[in-house]
């Protein structure tokens, strides 16, 4: 097998993975009927992004796995996700700022794997593009509802950026695995992106009228599998069933 | 004087007799636009209130498949939800004003929802009985007098018709699997069989209402009509899984065409409809936390939206001065 | 409850199925604002690709006839009948008109 090419997939899966599930957490608790159908809808999305990137690797894998063993079954330093989409919920401004931050990037990453050299990413980024895309427009209409809002929901807003900022630098941090797969022309180079990311944002978060963190970067090296204290209650959670009752069928 | 009132309702019960639909503009009784109120938010409380129990199983679905399938499904019932408060909008009521009854505990919404979902199996009988309950008013319903309602319903049904059967679906995988899931399913059938057949409200005996609804064509079949024909359509349902029914008197009446059936504890019933069935305080918290928390984003959004049109405003005169 | 919000105005949405029919009305909604009323359509009302064009008009902008007056708005048309087809008497045998 292709181990790395494997690995990759992780990353690229356990990002929507992991967001998904902290989205679909607030499946009826919304603020509006409206915003729960739509942040569950994006959660959707994402489950659905995480089936085809698993289903492959899957078929590539050299022992028998399937998309759910690969979901469900690893233990929590072989998840690869950045730390950005593990952080808590805590209230509607973490929701909205975490999700304008990786969407802005997911959108770019995918544009890149639109034009990757392996035909199923190639794939399953074209049709992830458009969903993505959609993503950044909610999250983006949402962080200048809450900047340019009221004054309690630009404060929130604010510290939700302030915390949730620092994480997006691990975006930009390649992994042997993401260098590995740029050199093959399988993922993009991630430097590239970075400048078209950080001026993109900068000018939302302009725009609704909230100002950059003192601190930027925090070491996070979830890609790597150094996750948060976050990720094992996660898990505790998604794992449950497939630990409980090993081998059965759902 | 033509218009008096006397003249008013009997031409009302005309059109209706004559299955015409009642549009929100049209004249109607006070006590039909109140019913209707009454009868349509308490769908809608229903439909959300029922997003909480599924929802609790949404972070811990056994599969990815099954978990599109369980999120999609909840989602949809905030989808029913939003449907159902918009058709109750039309006579007059606001949404906030529904919350407003459903979080001070004056609309009920149905029983079902206060019963806690204990294990997976629980998704399985929720979508096959509690749905299938719903499906059954709900056909109905797409029949009834008011049109904004029928509308509703029409819509509702259209998208259920795939939840009853994911529900089926999960019972049968379980039914077909190990020992343990069998007694799994076994078990959320033994749990949810009777609040399901309380789904239908108190019998025909006890339900003062039915009367009026049916004359109204708000209800075209009265509670134990459609209770019997949820059973009829069920038992064999539950044969075709291998489960038993947790009913020693049900059997078959050859006389009747029908099963007959035990008694239904109503004091349980009663209970759970006056506020102390298993979740009934915990619902209820969700529901306000939900709504009580969501105040400063509802607020965000309306001070984002005067301050935008506000701009646009000024931008205008801008141009036309220039 | 203290401090009660405002709440988010109702919009009616209308959905285009596909290209060659018309605007439906499908229901409404609450939303802040216009761009809000569309996305929420675009969750709400097109999740199992019901449309591809939505129009959103926010409910109070909307003038309805009373249905007290729809006797005289409507029934006269009752009686035109030689604004239709069949009024006009030609032989059977004649085809295509």
């Amino acid at each position: 097998m292709d181990n790395s090419l494997y690995q990759y997939l992780l990353i690229l899966g356990d990002n929507s993975m992991i967001l998904g599930h902290r989205l679909s957490e607030l499946c009826g608790h919304g603020p509006t009927l409206e915003t729960d159908i739509a942040l569950t809808n994006i959660s959707l999305d994402l489950f659905g992004q995480v089936r085809s990137y698993f289903q492959y690797a899957a078929k590539i894998a050299d022992s028998e796995q399937t998309e759910d063993s690969i979901a469900f079954l690893r233990t929590e330093r072989k998840y690869r996700n950045v730390l950005l989409v593990e952080q808590e919920n805590v209230d509607f401004a973490h929701v909205i700022v975490r999700q304008f931050l990786f969407d802005g990037f997911h959108k770019l990453l995918l544009e890149q794997l639109m034009q990757s050299k392996d035909e199923t990413i190639s794939a399953i980024a074209h049709k992830s593009i458009k969903e993505s895309k959609y993503h950044y427009r909610f999250s983006g209409d949402w962080l200048k509802r809450l900047g340019d809002g009221t004054e309690v929901s630009h404060k929130k807003a604010q510290d939700a950026l302030n915390k949730l900022y620092p994480f997006t630098n691990e975006f930009f941090l390649e992994s042997d695995i993401e260098k590995e797969m740029s050199a093959k022309g399988i993922g993009p180079n991630l430097n590239i992106l970075k400048e078209t990311y950080y001026s993109n944002i900068h000018q939302i978060i302009a725009e609704a009228n909230l100002t950059l963190p003192i601190e930027k970067q925090r070491v996070a090296k979830g890609k790597l599998g150094y996750h948060t204290e976050n990720l094992g209650y996660i898990l505790a959670e998604l794992q449950y069933m497939q630990r409980t009752y090993p081998n059965m069928q759902w | 004087m033509k218009n008096n009132i006397h003249d008013l309702e009997e031409k009302f019960q005309a059109r209706i007799d004559a299955g015409e639909k009642i549009e929100p503009k049209d004249w109607m009784p006070e006590k039909y636009r109140k019913t209707h109120i009454r009868q349509i938010s308490q769908h809608a409380h229903s439909e959300i209130v029922g997003m909480l129990p599924e929802g609790n199983w949404i972070t811990r679905a056994p599969s990815l498949r099954r978990k599109l399938g369980l999120l999609a499904k909840v989602q949809d019932e905030a989808g029913h939800g939003l449907y159902l408060y918009s058709a109750a909008e039309t006579l007059g009521i606001s949404r906030d004003q529904m919350f407003d009854q459903l979080h001070t505990g004056k609309a009920k919404y149905s029983s079902i929802f206060n019963y806690p979902t204990l294990s997976w199996a629980d998704i399985g009988a929720i979508g096959w009985l509690v749905d299938g309950a719903a499906i059954i008013n709900q056909v109905m319903l797409t029949r009834t007098s008011f049109g904004p309602y029928a509308r509703a319903m029409v819509r509702i049904c259209k998208e259920e018709s795939f939840h009853q059967r994911q529900g089926y679906e999960i019972m049968l995988g379980l039914c077909r699997g190990t020992e343990e899931q069998k007694e799994m399913a076994q078990d959320a059938l033994n749990r949810f069989w009777w609040p399901s057949l309380m789904m239908f409200g108190p019998k025909d005996e006890d339900s003062p209402n039915t009367e009026q609804s049916v004359k109204w064509k708000i209800k075209r079949k009265t509670n134990d009509e459609l209770r019997q024909e949820f059973i009829d359509i069920t038992v064999p349902q539950a044969d075709f899984l291998g489960l038993k029914m947790p009913d020693p008197d049900l059997k078959w009446n050859e006389e009747r065409g029908h099963y007959d059936f035990g008694e239904i504890d109503w004091d349980e019933f009663w209970q759970v409809v006056k506020g102390n069935g298993p979740c009934n305080k915990e619902r209820l918290k969700a529901r306000t936390d939900a709504w009580d928390e969501g105040a400063w984003v509802r607020d965000a959004a309306n001070a984002y939206a005067e301050k935008q049109s506000l701009k646009k405003q000024s931008e205008n005169n801008k141009k036309i001065a220039s | 409850m203290e401090n009660k919000s405002k709440e988010w105005p109702i919009w009616e949405i209308f959905i285009r199925s596909k290209n060659g029919l018309e605007h439906k009305h499908v229901g409404s909604l609450h939303a802040a604002d216009a761009e809000m009323a569309i996305e929420n359509a675009r969750d709400v009302y097109t999740r199992r690709q019901e449309g591809v064009s939505i129009w959103a008009v926010e409910s109070i902008h909307i003038t309805a006839s009373n249905p007290e007056n729809s006797g005289e708005l409507f029934e006269p048309a009752k009686d035109k009948v030689y604004r239709h087809p069949t009024f006009y008497e030609l032989p059977i045998e004649l085809k295509h008109i």
